[in-house]
């Protein structure tokens, strides 16, 4: 019976992990296809279509304007980020809670809301799609994230010896450098990693605020339009590499840091 | 010579609570003063008000003569040494101690020197370049001095600082602390709510209970002569007996108490109620010598040996609620719930403030 049971539980959790990564594992291997179509049987393994992936000017122009979005729209998040939870957390403000709840609020609102609302109020104000509006959109949707993270975070130890390097002469912007920002190394190192991934696959906004230039995800999309190809089965398995990568760095880093 | 902190009427609220309550204080330069105290008396506010961490509600906190009030702390000629060390964990040894060097500007050599100085005085020679969490509790106690010290501050204000350790390391930084001070020469402030570290450490002792300063002077003076009921209690352990002023003639007072009549010098209004503290020390058990006061009798209760004398409690007959403490020499055979005569030398009575 026991046996029976326990046979049932790891039966349902390869069931669930199944169907979270199996589509990906399908993507992966269809990447590597020698043929025409991402369809079995398996042809492979190729590597004819990453080859296709890096000769396309588009894809890789793409490939690059979403990194830089990602990087600073992830600086320009975490920075904000870090200011406010160091005014919420060391300063007494009027409707303190209302005010918190606030800043993390956009974290619960759809993407598309936001981007549409972005996008009604940059052609109000005649702000042209463009890459720095996706930037823009993407730091709005991470601040929240990184708020979170940091505030979290700080704790009264940063406040006894933010208060040390103040009697001994620190300016005010010296105590933020020298003193709390390195001490909540990371918090920040791990907001802005999560920053960076959430803003590398990020379609709606991007989609939505940008024209000419465009980011990764959304000359995916154009190639989608044409039709499945093993190529787009490349390109998505670069993306989720990426990805991937990032969050083993973050892991990595604070699994190190946690043991300290 | 003026002092060098002179605190004038400084009262502080938070919220609706009056923390300290019109207290002034004179700190002499290159001395060691102790702030005492249980907790919720005021001290740490004080010292806070000092190191400029707060604004008095009320008052004025003069440093080297000049208006240090709202001055941030920054700019006054004090450092602190917080209880929690509050060390900066991301940086080495050397940058801890240096900091407060690089904040004035000081290039890295003259720093790097300073601060190798700065940890030998304090004991550490040879951690400059280990982070503050390879260190115990000892040590990163040291580079929170030395870090506090290495800017040559006229005042350091030490924050419980021996809290944290154990006994035996806390009685040793204890003579450290003192050595310290009398090397550089500045003027030690330390907060604390042990007697046995207050009376050790301190030039010059100051009792505070509920936002004031209740007694002040040097350790041996608030020992044997306190000023208040609460000093003669907190310091050390006294017998406290209540008494009406019946008259006052040359110098001599006749008081009507719980315990009997008694009759010794001093001056008081007749009339008035005043408080009498008898240490353990002074009581004598056994029959009055000529010219002693007698307490009455009393009923031995507790006896506590304590390797060279004998600690006894004795509850006094004419009114239970009074119990006295005393030290009984080895030799003399008492045993519990015997009936004993107490008395003392009338000099050794303190009359007490309220």
């Amino acid at each position: 019976m026991r046996a029976a049971l326990k046979m049932l539980a790891g039966v349902y959790a390869l069931a669930v992990y199944g169907f979270i990564f199996l589509p990906v594992a399908v993507l992966i291997l269809y990447s590597f296809q020698a043929t025409l179509f991402p369809i079995p049987p398996f042809t492979g393994p190729s590597l004819r279509w990453y080859e296709a992936v890096l000769g396309d000017r588009r894809l890789m122009a793409g490939l690059v304007n979403s990194v830089s979005v990602a990087v600073l729209s992830s600086a320009v998040a975490v920075v904000l980020g870090f200011l406010a939870a160091y005014g919420f957390a060391r300063f007494r403000l009027p409707a303190q809670t209302a005010l918190r709840a606030l800043i993390t609020a956009p974290l619960m609102v759809s993407y598309l809301v936001i981007g549409m609302g972005l996008l009604i109020l940059f052609n109000a104000t005649g702000v042209p799609k463009s890459l720095v509006s996706a930037g823009i959109a993407h730091a709005v949707i991470n601040l929240p994230l990184s708020f979170a993270i940091i505030y979290s975070q700080i704790g009264d130890h940063h406040l006894y010896a933010e208060r040390a390097a103040r009697d001994l002469g620190a300016r005010q912007w010296q105590v933020l450098v020298l003193v709390t920002a390195p001490m909540l190394w990371p918090a920040l190192f791990a907001s802005f990693f999560l920053a960076m991934t959430f803003s590398w696959d990020e379609f709606v906004m991007a989609f939505l605020l940008t024209r000419f230039e465009t980011t990764l995800p959304v000359e995916i999309w154009n190639l989608l339009r044409s039709g499945l190809n093993p190529k787009t089965n490349a390109v998505g398995s670069l993306v989720f590499g990426v990805s991937i990568m990032a969050v083993l760095i973050i892991e990595l880093v604070l699994v190190r840091t946690l043991r300290r | 010579m003026s002092p060098l902190v002179e605190i004038r009427d400084v009262s502080h609220d938070f919220g609706a609570g009056r923390v300290l309550d019109g207290v002034s204080l004179d700190i002499p330069t290159a001395s060691y003063t102790v702030l005492l105290g249980p907790s919720g008396s005021g001290k740490t506010t004080l010292l806070s008000i000092v190191g400029g961490f707060l604004m008095p509600s009320e008052g004025t906190v003069l440093i080297g003569g000049k208006d240090c009030t709202g001055l941030l702390p920054a700019r006054r000629p004090t450092t602190t040494v917080f209880q929690d060390y509050a060390l900066f964990p991301h940086m080495s040894v050397g940058g801890n101690v240096g900091f407060g060097l690089r904040m004035r500007g000081d290039p890295k050599r003259e720093r790097i020197e300073a601060a190798g100085r700065a940890l030998e005085l304090v004991g550490l020679p040879g951690v400059f370049d280990r982070r503050p969490h390879e260190l115990s509790g000892g040590q990163r106690q040291r580079v929170a001095l030395a870090r506090a010290l290495v800017v040559e501050p006229a005042v350091l204000l030490l924050d419980e600082p021996l809290g944290a350790l154990d006994m035996k390391l806390r009685r040793q930084m204890q003579d450290e602390l003192k050595a310290i001070q009398k090397r550089v020469g500045a003027a030690f402030v330390h907060v604390t709510h042990d007697q046995e570290e207050a009376m050790a450490l301190a030039d010059k002792l100051v009792v505070m209970n509920h936002g004031r300063i209740v007694d002040e002077g040097p350790p041996e003076q608030v020992y044997s002569r306190p000023r208040t009921r609460f000093s003669a209690t907190f310091m050390g352990e006294s017998a406290v007996v209540d008494a009406r002023v019946l008259s006052q003639d040359g110098g001599r007072l006749d008081l009507e108490s719980p315990v009997g009549r008694l009759s010794l010098p001093g001056t008081a209004a007749p009339g008035s109620t005043i408080a009498l503290a008898v240490r353990p020390e002074s009581l004598r058990i056994g029959e009055p010598r000529p010219g002693d006061v007698s307490f009455g009798h009393g009923t031995l209760g507790e006896i506590v040996f304590q390797g060279s004398f004998r600690r006894v409690m004795v509850v006094s007959q004419a009114d239970p609620a009074i119990t006295f403490t005393a030290r009984a020499p080895l030799d003399q055979a008492l045993s519990s719930g015997e009936r004993v005569h107490l008395s003392c030398r009338p000099e050794d009575i303190i009359l007490l403030e309220e």
